[in-house]
Formats: structure tokens, C-alpha cells, sequence
């Protein structure tokens, strides 16, 4: 009680809060900022690997480019075969896996952050299913061009989410209840998926699988154009999300006597959320576990208060960058990303399980 | 004695019932006007009228499920009134802007999750929200408001920690630092002195007794009788979603009103300390020595 007794003994003199970390405010004009130092730190630092990553994406492959070249190449320098290489067919896939990557960290950082659980990324409560399923359709049933298996990658994934949203609706959704929902819808889209496939045609199913893989092969600046706008509008609304979403994570009672106007919110993150998901499944085929252990490992990383935006972005880029880069490179032929992101997850996910249960023993 | 004296005391003021007053009390900046008030379909208070006093340390008490609760998220606009009003300055507070209210009325309510590795002092500084823009997110005036509320609420000292690390006690006094942070006159408190200690508790409702005096008008639902009559400046006590009665709490807790709202006979003596009215269950066993 002692301290407590001494409260009126104590003044304010000291004019700082002390944060317990490193913590730099920016005051000038209209801008009054306060910036967590670790933060930034982790994410500089990020950045800085993911271009490292990308330069050295680059550079190697079967055809050995030095990194003076490319960087000439990025400049606009070189002309002929280099430009070629560098500029039309190594760059989209590099800036598609930064892009890609940093659009699926989000994601899964929102719906984390909404349901206060570190497993409820889109594709374990089965939004990347059901955008396989949308695909599946389309690929098997109307053997569809590229612009149709997309469209309906995104229909799949937001009708599965509009679903698993209404199922898990019980006067409100909560979190765990979404989870759960979201996993039973998806384990039945998977047996529909299978049951698609078995139904299809040899080479179809194969063309149907390799989709569903999840591969960044043969991507062209079309569709990081396309994506990459999409992606950016939707990074912005989660910016502007963010702030309120970080609130919510107090509690719903908090959040709402904060002025937090929660049932728009939660609507929000849960359509930009989907909707990033979604514009990387459509392009590329979905990709898992980046979305799941992103946020989960830049909050470790930056240990921020629950879950961060961008922090979570650079990890996705640094996550996707790399897989991309070992799946392109660990075989004869390049295997599909979403395999090597299914091994990093599981890794990552048994490691989580790991430490979870050690904690309650 | 002393007890004989209380007991009759309590006899004498059988026939003196104690009414709710419908009319709003003089300065009251936050009413209720005959509303309903309930979850979905399920009304829980009808017709239900009640003023909160300007510069009072009001307590809600009555059993469990008696509607006190959904009468603090009514008061705090967490719930909607099905029918009738909740008036704050003058004007129904479902026609503020969301971030107007939360300038106005602070809530501590009863589930609240500090996340993962949060300190002590950004959690506090969480309690700015509705007072920050879109990159006016630390003004001098945020961290002023940090540092007065922490120091209010004795928690300066444990500006750096983690909450995660703290004793109930407190992490409670951090959650109350945060709805200082917010600088609200009103604060509704939702069972704040829960689970927490007989020390804690009495720590809490003094702290709130200083806030009281300081200015601030203060509304807690308390399941304590004893501690409502003693810290309570006004009481209000409900019933199956009824105001039974409401006022001084020296002048409304009888024998008679605690049999009545919480179906416990009773006697009521005085507080030895303070003088402020003291329930005793008379149970069923009173051969104990």
C-alpha cells in the first residue's frame, strides 16, 4: 500500500512517460508522433534484407547476372538479353513476392488481430479453400481463361467468408466461434475440392493442382500491375484501419467507450482482409502460412503491444521473398512457392504449439 | 446497546418508503428518460428512469441479473434503449458522434484484455484515443494526460513495466490510469473492486473518493453493500430491472430495503468507523458464538 499512500507525495515533474522502451516523439507543426524505436528498428532492418533478397534474386539463377548489371539494368542502363532478364522476367516475380508477401502479412495480422488468436489467418479458417474452390469451379467445370479462374479465386474467397461469417454470427461474431466455423467450412470446401478433382479430366486435375499449389511461375508484370494497384489501395484502408483495430484488441467494451465505432470496424478489417487474400490467391494460386506466421513473427521480432501492420508487411515480403527464392532454386525444375511455405509454416506452427504448451505446464 | 439501537432504528423507519424519483434531480448531466433497456429481444429494465448527480460517487447495487449492469452500458451508450432516452447534457446520447461521447464519459468495464507484452504506461496512453487525430497521435497534452492519470492512480512507478507482470491490484489501478488518460468528468465503473483483495479493494474505492472530490462525477455498479454505503455518495438500488429505491445511502439502507431487494433479512447497524449505515445478515445459524 505504500505506494499508493505516496501518490500525492509524487509530482509531475517529470515531464516524459517513461514507456519502459526506447521511444522517440516527433512534434512539429501539425505532425505529433510518438515512434517506437524497436519498431522501426525491426523494420529497417527488414526492408534492408528483403532488398538484399531481391537483388540477389536478380542476379542468380540459370543465367548469372552481377549485381552492378542489374542494378544498371533497374536504372535502365542495359539493353538486350540483361534488360530482358532482369527487367521482363526476374523483376515482376521479385516485386510480386515483396508485394505478395507484405498483402498476405496484413491480411493474416487483421484477422488475428479481430479475433485475438494467433491461429485465425484466412487460410486456416478456410477463405484460400474456398478461393480454391471459386478457382476449382472455374477451371474444371468452365474451363475458364486466366481473367475467369481469378475472378473466381476472389468470388470463392468472399463468398466463403460472407458464409463463415454468417454462420459463426450468433448476436455478434466472436473470435473463436469464427475460428471453429472457419474451420469446419473449410475442411467440407476441401472434401468438395477433391471431389472436383477426381471428377476432372487427367490433364485438367493436373493443371487444377499445380493452381492450387500455389505458384508465382509465370507471372508477368500484368498481374502484379493488376494486383499490385489492387494491393496498395487495400494496404491503405488497413492503414486507416489500423489505429481503431489496435483499440479493439482492449476488449469491445474499451474500444467502444474509446469512440471506437466497432461493428463498422470489425466489417472493415474482415473485407480488406479478405480482399488482400484474395488478390494474391487470384494471381498466384493459394499460398499458405505466410498470412498465419507473418504477424506472429514480426510481434516477436519488434516485441510491439499485440499485433502490428507493418511490421507484419515486412516479414510477409522477407517470408515470401525467400521461399520463393529457395522453391525456384532447391530443385532440377522450380517447385511451386506455396510447397516451401507449407514446410516453413509447419515449422513455424509446431514451434508455436511448442512454446504455447510449454507455458500451461 | 449500541445494536439494540439500530436494530429499532431500523424498525422505526419501516413505514418511511422510499420512492424512486422519476423527475430528473437538479443538476444531472446524465439521465435516463422511461427507457428500455436490454440485449436483442430480451428487455431486461422497462419504463426505467433514473438521474445520475452531477459530482456524485453514485452506486448501483442490487442482486445478481437486477438489471444494474445493462443500466451502466445504457448509461455509457453500450447498449441502446429499445424505448425511451438517455439524456447526456441536455441531448440524447445516441445523437453524439461516437468519439463526442467517449470525451465525456469514461467506462472501466468489467472485461477488458490487455494484449501480449504491453506496458504499463502505452496502455495508459491508450486512454487518449478519442482526443487523438490522424497525425496528432502524441500531442503535449496526451503525455500530460498520461502522466497525471498514472500519478493519480499511483501507478507512475510502474510506468515501464509489463502489465502482464502486475498483481490484480495493480493491473486494476493501471486499467483505472487508462480511463483517466481519457479526461472525462463522468466515469462508470463496471464491478471494478472484483477479484480483487480486501486491501485492493478498499485501496480502489478511496482512490475513486479522491477522483470524487476532485470533481469527477463517478457511477459504479458494486455488488458490496457495505462498501457502497460507505464510499457511496448516492445509491441506487435496483430489482428485476426496477429502481427500488435512491438516495443518500445513510438515509435509505433499512432492514427493511435489503430484505426487500436482496430478499436477506438482516440488521442494519452503524459503521463504527464512519457511521455510514453497516448490513449484517442475521442467517440462519445465530447460536455461534
Amino acid at each position: 500500500m505504500s505506494d499508493f499512500s505516496s501518490r500525492f507525495a509524487r509530482s509531475t515533474s517529470e515531464h516524459r512517460v517513461d514507456f519502459g522502451r526506447r521511444t522517440l516523439v516527433v512534434r512539429r507543426r501539425r505532425l505529433a508522433l510518438r515512434i517506437d524505436l524497436r519498431s522501426i528498428a525491426v523494420c529497417v532492418a527488414l526492408v534492408l534484407a528483403v532488398i538484399v533478397l531481391a537483388l540477389v534474386a536478380l542476379a542468380t539463377g540459370s543465367y548469372q547476372i552481377s549485381v552492378d548489371q542489374v542494378v544498371s539494368a533497374l536504372m535502365g542502363g542495359e539493353t538486350g538479353l540483361v534488360h530482358k532478364i532482369v527487367v521482363e522476367w526476374r523483376l515482376p516475380r521479385v516485386v510480386a513476392t515483396v508485394v505478395f508477401g507484405a498483402a498476405l502479412g496484413v491480411s493474416g495480422a487483421m484477422f488475428q488481430s479481430l479475433t485475438r488468436n494467433p491461429l485465425a489467418s484466412p487460410d486456416v479458417i478456410g477463405f484460400s479453400t474456398g478461393s480454391y474452390t471459386g478457382a476449382l469451379i472455374m477451371i474444371i467445370l468452365i474451363d475458364g481463361s486466366y481473367l475467369q479462374v481469378a475472378g473466381g479465386a476472389v468470388l470463392g474467397g468472399i463468398v466463403t467468408a460472407m458464409l463463415v461469417y454468417v454462420l459463426a454470427w450468433w448476436g455478434g461474431v466472436q473470435g473463436f466461434r469464427l475460428i471453429i466455423v472457419g474451420i469446419a467450412v473449410s475442411a467440407m470446401l476441401a472434401s468438395l475440392n477433391t471431389w472436383m478433382m477426381l471428377r476432372a479430366e487427367l490433364e485438367v486435375a493436373m493443371s487444377a493442382a499445380a493452381w492450387g499449389a500455389g505458384s508465382l511461375n509465370g507471372v508477368s508484370w500484368d498481374q502484379v500491375g493488376i494486383g499490385g494497384a489492387l494491393i496498395a489501395v487495400l494496404l491503405v484502408l488497413a492503414g486507416m484501419l489500423s489505429r481503431p483495430m489496435r483499440q479493439m484488441e482492449l476488449g469491445d467494451d474499451v474500444a467502444a467507450s474509446h469512440g471506437v465505432r466497432i461493428a463498422a470496424v470489425r466489417l472493415g478489417l474482415i473485407v480488406v482482409g479478405v480482399a488482400l487474400m484474395a488478390t494474391v490467391t487470384a494471381a498466384s494460386g493459394p499460398i499458405a502460412f505466410v498470412s498465419l506466421a507473418a504477424p506472429q513473427i514480426a510481434r516477436r521480432l519488434a516485441r510491439t503491444a499485440g499485433i502490428t501492420l507493418t511490421p507484419a508487411a515486412c516479414v510477409g515480403a522477407l517470408l515470401l521473398g525467400a521461399a520463393d527464392f529457395i522453391a525456384q532454386r532447391i530443385a532440377a525444375t522450380p517447385l511451386p512457392v506455396g510447397l516451401i511455405t507449407v514446410v516453413i509454416g509447419g515449422g513455424y506452427l509446431g514451434w508455436l504449439l511448442f512454446i504455447e504448451a510449454r507455458l500451461r505446464l | 446497546m449500541s445494536v439494540f439501537t439500530h436494530f429499532i432504528r431500523s424498525a422505526t423507519l419501516k413505514d418511511q418508503s422510499v420512492m424512486p424519483d422519476s423527475q430528473p434531480a437538479a443538476g444531472s448531466r446524465l439521465h435516463v428518460e422511461d427507457a428500455s433497456i436490454g440485449y436483442d429481444k430480451r428487455v431486461i429494465s422497462k419504463g426505467l428512469s433514473v438521474s445520475i448527480p452531477d459530482r456524485s460517487f453514485t452506486m448501483i447495487v442490487g442482486p445478481n441479473a437486477c438489471g444494474k449492469s445493462t443500466l451502466l452500458r445504457g448509461l455509457s451508450r453500450l447498449l441502446k434503449p429499445s424505448a425511451g432516452r438517455v439524456i447526456l447534457d441536455g441531448a440524447d446520447i445516441q445523437s453524439y458522434k461516437t468519439k463526442d461521447v467517449a470525451r465525456r464519459i469514461g467506462l472501466l468495464p468489467q472485461a477488458s484484455i490487455a494484449p501480449d507484452g504491453i506496458t504499463v504506461a502505452d496502455l495508459v496512453a491508450r486512454g487518449r484515443y478519442p482526443h487523438q487525430g490522424f497525425a496528432r497521435l502524441w500531442t503535449e497534452g496526451d503525455e500530460q494526460a498520461v502522466l497525471r492519470a498514472m500519478d493519480a492512480a499511483a501507478v507512475t512507478e510502474l510506468s515501464g513495466r509489463l502489465v502482464d507482470e502486475l498483481s490484480g491490484g495493480q493491473r486494476q489501478r493501471v486499467w483505472v490510469a487508462m480511463a483517466l488518460a481519457q479526461q472525462t468528468d463522468i466515469l462508470l465503473l463496471d464491478e471494478p473492486t472484483t477479484f480483487l483483495d480486501i486491501t485492493h479493494q478498499i485501496e480502489l474505492l478511496e482512490l475513486f473518493t479522491d477522483l470524487n472530490r476532485d470533481g469527477h462525477t463517478i457511477v459504479a455498479v458494486l455488488h458490496d453493500l457495505n462498501h457502497a454505503a460507505r464510499f457511496g455518495t448516492h445509491l441506487i438500488a435496483m430489482k428485476d430491472g426496477v429502481v427500488v429505491a435512491e438516495g443518500l445511502p445513510s438515509k435509505i439502507v433499512t432492514a427493511e430495503l435489503v430484505e426487500e431487494v436482496f430478499g436477506l433479512r438482516c440488521l442494519v447497524i452503524s459503521d463504527p468507523v464512519v457511521g455510514t449505515p453497516h448490513v449484517v445478515p442475521l442467517g440462519r445459524d445465530r447460536s455461534r458464538p
